[in-house]
């Protein structure tokens, strides 16, 4: 049993609703009692998706249980296929129906559909979204490519004389951080290389677009997590290499043109010489000076947290104190990457763990999840959102790819503005005694600790719209604790909160750190600056 | 058509005229009990909820429930893993061991739930013997522990805070058998509200008034034959019945929603309880003249307005009541997860005659019946609410209700907003 109060991903038929949610032309027939319709609400209001997710659930009860749940299942994919009349089924249990071990595939072959059944085995008690996810893409191109497999050991016929080279993009879902962007920019990239797209899938892709994947002369994979072991496949049954670097970041795009060009038999230089990011320029401006060296912490799944790893070091000049990531699936790359910038892996789904790791990193950004966006807050650190689990404001209006050049420009943005907002913050608190910035606006929202309010290091007040309800964030009341033998001196206390409100929980920390390791149970001004001394900054 | 697509109908006769009732059962589009510690957690502060279920459930805690707080809440999931389906009595011990771990780290914590949920059903987890065993455990730490499903198996959304009082209620002291007559109140409502009723009760002269759930552990109300029972929500029957069961007696009143339905559910106490009828218009006036000019500033928004109400709180009744009688709003369907006759009795009466009542859900056939009426406005859960509109439809979603103070003469006016604005914002729209 594992206590948790978040969690980084849900059960693995939540990732099959997100392949599903994805596509067109297929349904979803999930065995589950009333309260897993929850999960709609992920795609109408947190994607803000203009329509359903293409799931059936059967919506058992106390009093179906030992009677007839099979009977409901398949009336439920009865109904579901004559009411939707999708070209492809999916069938699976939620977590309860796969205690009660009715056989979902079974049932709904029983019933002869005319369409393909893909039955999904997702083991709930073992298994998370991610795999989830993964397990039904490739299940789903399996089914629906075996038929146009070729024979074992015949070749790749070989394309047309002077047709382009055509590729799938695979593994974008429904609510995935920046998909439906990352899609358009990828696809014009390839464009620009002469490279034509055949299939997009899961996302906007139909069960008849799947089943095509077998044609296109290689694959790009786009979201490893999702696709890599569906693009295993299909090299092992239709011979289509894949690609292996995934163009997050203006370095990683650059390797991924190269890649792409090699695969597809094109000449990369046209796109490489013309100058599409404003990245690299941006971060050589003299206004980037103050990023040089800041230390940033970055907690993400795999795929995010190792691209933004690369970012943050090659092309930001920051220093990476933390990498890790929730996804076990990826935890080898996470490692290998936390070597390259010498820091500690953390792999974990327990969210106060890294909570742990960033108070004890004192990192001057934090690029992570919405977990991490919580966790951010509470230490009064700057954060951006670099992966899901996101929330309703990842989901924005504007185009905001991460991927390719533009998506460069887009994380290059996201990433400085918190640290600015910082900057800014200081400048206002600095000023807060000029009669011109009383009361000045804060960027961060709400209030932001008074000067001679009693102030602590965690309790930055958020004004972050709470989500789904009326509710307002509640106030329980954060206050670190003091070791008994530290008292700070009315003075040092005073001297501690000129300090800008962003490094003061640092540096109060540090001080009573450096205190306590002397033996010093006085903290006067000369404690605090002594220990700036110490530890610098 | 068999089975699902074929749903069984019937006409039940009503309290007045006969209001025909459809009974639907199929796929559901409802939050689970579990929905209910949302509120419950903020409402009882130093209660901690321990949902026994999957990641299913932790992560419907944390989706449904407004990802955004940011602190750390007082609820959690001890997650049921492949290796506690092995053997249930692994499952005991490892419960014990998340227990004793999560009250070492929230000392602050008082009074313990532990929430059955559908795998814990299934698997046939007896968390009341738990509860009792940690009950003993934990009693140096000063920690009660008690249990109640939340489970989808067996509530739906509001449902879960019935289970949660009715829990609660055989731990209520008792009462003393001489006491003289005392006011309890049921129902979770909002810290503010409950003030302004316990002014009012004050004012009318009713001095011993409580309310169930109260804000902290050791503050229970106690109950006995004197104690006389109000429903501030429609869904708590299984609290109310257990309160029964310990002398208690219950009061049948429309629900203070509006300043119709706030004047009435006063007036059912104020007649308990003896109040000078002089008195009660006294001390009443104020309020109703409140709650009426405050609605009247809606009114002409909603009037003749067309409403349909997909099921999810068991609030739909008496609100259709209030939108219908004092907003001039007409009824198509209104749909509630279950309809408690004896409960809703007051209400009942009041709807007119020609409304469509329909209990339980059917979505797709809802769903189609929604479409053909083209209401004005839908009033449904948050799955269904972008869609829908989407299709053109106006919708308010329906969790704003549960989570919103709504009650009484001060909130008259904020409901009917609650309503009208989905309306005003369409009419405002010019893209």
């Amino acid at each position: 049993m594992q206590l948790t109060v978040w969690t980084y991903e849900g059960p693995p038929h939540i990732g099959a609703m997100r392949v599903a949610t994805a596509m067109e032309g297929l349904h979803y027939v999930l065995h589950a009692p009333q309260g897993d319709t929850y999960a709609d609400l992920l795609f109408t209001m947190i994607e803000r998706r203009s329509k359903r997710p293409p799931v059936s659930y059967s919506t058992f009860q106390a009093r179906d249980l030992g009677a007839d749940t099979a009977e409901l299942f398949q009336e439920t994919a009865r109904e579901a296929y004559e009411r939707f009349k999708p070209q492809a089924l999916l069938v699976g249990s939620s977590c309860t129906a796969e205690l009660i071990q009715d056989d979902p595939g079974g049932l709904a072959r029983a019933l002869n559909l005319p369409i393909p059944v893909v039955q999904l085995d997702l083991p709930s008690y073992q298994r998370k979204e991610i795999w989830g996810a993964a397990e039904t893409f490739y299940q789903l191109v399996r089914a629906l490519c075996a038929p146009h497999a070729p024979k074992p050991g015949e070749p790749r016929p070989a394309g047309a004389a002077g047709a382009k080279p055509r590729c799938n993009l695979l593994g974008p879902t429904a609510l995935g951080f920046r998909h439906r962007d990352d899609v358009v920019e990828i696809t014009r990239l390839l464009g620009e290389l002469g490279i034509e797209v055949a299939v997009t899938a899961p996302l906007g892709a139909t069960p008849a677009d799947v089943a095509r994947l077998g044609e296109a002369d290689f694959n790009v994979v786009l979201y490893p997590e999702t696709a890599g072991q569906a693009a295993g496949w299909l090299k092992r049954t239709f011979g289509q290499p894949f690609t292996t670097v995934v163009p997050i970041g203006y370095g990683a795009t650059r390797d991924f043109i190269n890649e792409v060009a090699q695969l597809a038999g094109v000449d990369p230089s046209p796109v490489l010489s013309g100058v599409r990011s404003r990245l690299p320029w941006y971060s050589r401006s003299v206004d980037s000076t103050y990023l040089t060296g800041k230390r940033v912490f970055i907690f993400a799944d795999g795929t995010h947290a190792v691209a933004a790893a690369r970012i943050a070091a090659e092309e930001f000049g920051f220093t990476v104190v933390g990498l890790g990531t929730y996804a076990r699936e990826f935890a080898r790359e996470v490692r290998e990457a936390a070597k390259r910038y010498d820091v500690e892996p953390l792999i974990t789904d327990d969210y106060l763990e890294v909570e742990a790791k960033v108070a004890e990193a004192h990192p001057d950004l934090v690029l992570g999840t919405q977990m991490e966006r919580h966790i951010a807050k509470r230490l009064g650190i700057p954060c951006a959102v670099i992966s899901a689990p996101v929330h309703v404001q990842d989901f924005p209006a504007r185009y905001a790819p991460q991927m390719g050049f533009e998506g460069a420009n887009v994380i290059f943005d996201t990433w400085v503005h918190p640290l600015m907002m910082g900057l800014e913050e200081h400048l206002l608190t600095m000023f807060r005694k000029d009669s011109e910035f009383h009361d000045a606006p804060s960027h961060l929202g709400g209030a932001l600790p008074s000067a001679a309010g009693a102030e602590t290091d965690a309790s930055l007040p958020g004004s972050e719209a709470v989500s789904l309800n009326a509710e307002s964030a509640p106030s329980s009341p954060t206050s670190t604790t003091l070791p008994a033998s530290l008292t700070w001196v009315p003075e040092a206390e005073k001297e501690l909160r000129k300090i800008p409100f962003f490094v003061r929980g640092k540096a109060r920390r540090n001080t009573e750190r450096f205190a306590l390791e002397r033996g010093v149970s006085i903290i006067t001004v000369d404690t605090l600056y002594d220990a700036k001394a110490h530890f610098g900054r | 058509m068999s089975g699902l697509a074929a749903t069984p109908r019937s006409t039940v006769p009503g309290g007045c005229g006969e209001l025909a009732v459809l009974r639907e059962r199929g796929r559901r589009e409802v939050f689970c009990g579990l929905a209910g510690i949302i509120w419950l957690h903020r409402k009882i502060q130093d209660a901690f909820f321990l949902v026994v279920g999957s990641r299913t459930c932790a992560h419907l805690m944390q989706s449904a429930a407004g990802v955004m707080i940011f602190a750390e809440p007082r609820f959690g999931t001890a997650i049921i893993e492949e290796r506690d389906l092995a053997g249930l009595a692994d499952v005991n011990a490892e419960l014990d061991r998340v227990v004793t771990r999560l009250l070492e780290r929230r000392s602050d914590i008082r009074l313990l739930f532990l929430v059955g949920s559908c795998p814990s059903e299934v698997i046939k987890l007896d968390l009341s013997r738990a509860a009792e065993r940690l009950d003993q455990l934990q009693a140096g730490r000063g920690v009660r522990v008690l249990s109640y499903s939340g489970s989808g198996l067996e509530t739906t959304f509001t449902q879960g805070e019935d289970a949660c009082l009715a829990a609660l209620v055989p731990e209520l002291p008792a009462e003393a058998p001489d006491a003289p007559p005392s006011l309890l109140v049921v129902g979770a409502l909002a810290d503010v509200v409950e003030d302004q009723f316990s002014r009012l009760f004050a004012d009318l002269g009713i001095d011993s008034v409580r309310f169930l759930p109260a804000r902290h552990a050791d503050e229970m109300p106690p109950v006995g034959p004197s104690t006389r029972v109000l429903m501030a929500q429609p869904f708590v029957s299984d609290t109310v019945r257990a309160l029964e069961q310990r002398g208690a007696k219950r009061l049948t009143a429309p629900f203070p929603f509006g300043a119709e339905g706030t004047t009435a559910w006063l007036a059912a106490a104020a007649e308990a309880f003896n109040v000078d009828p002089e008195r009660f218009r006294t001390v009443t006036a104020l309020g109703q003249e409140r709650a009426k000019r405050a609605m009247s500033r809606y009114r002409d928004q909603l009037e003749g307005k067309r409403i349909f109400f997909f099921p999810d709180s068991q609030l739909e009744v008496p609100l259709a009541r209030m939108l219908s009688r004092e907003l001039g709003m007409r009824l198509t369907e209104v749909g509630t997860p279950y309809l408690h006759r004896q409960n809703l009795a007051a209400e009942l009466a009041l709807l007119p005659a020609d409304v469509v009542l329909s209990e339980g859900q059917h979505v797709e056939n809802q769903l189609d019946r929604c479409r053909a009426q083209k209401p004005d406005l839908v009033v449904c859960g948050l799955g269904l609410a972008n869609p829908l509109e989407a299709e053109g439809l106006t919708t308010k979603w329906s969790i704003e209700l549960v989570f919103s103070p709504i009650h009484g003469y001060e909130q008259a006016g904020d409901l009917a907003e609650v309503f009208a604005r989905p309306l005003m914002r369409r009419a405002r729209l010019e893209v």
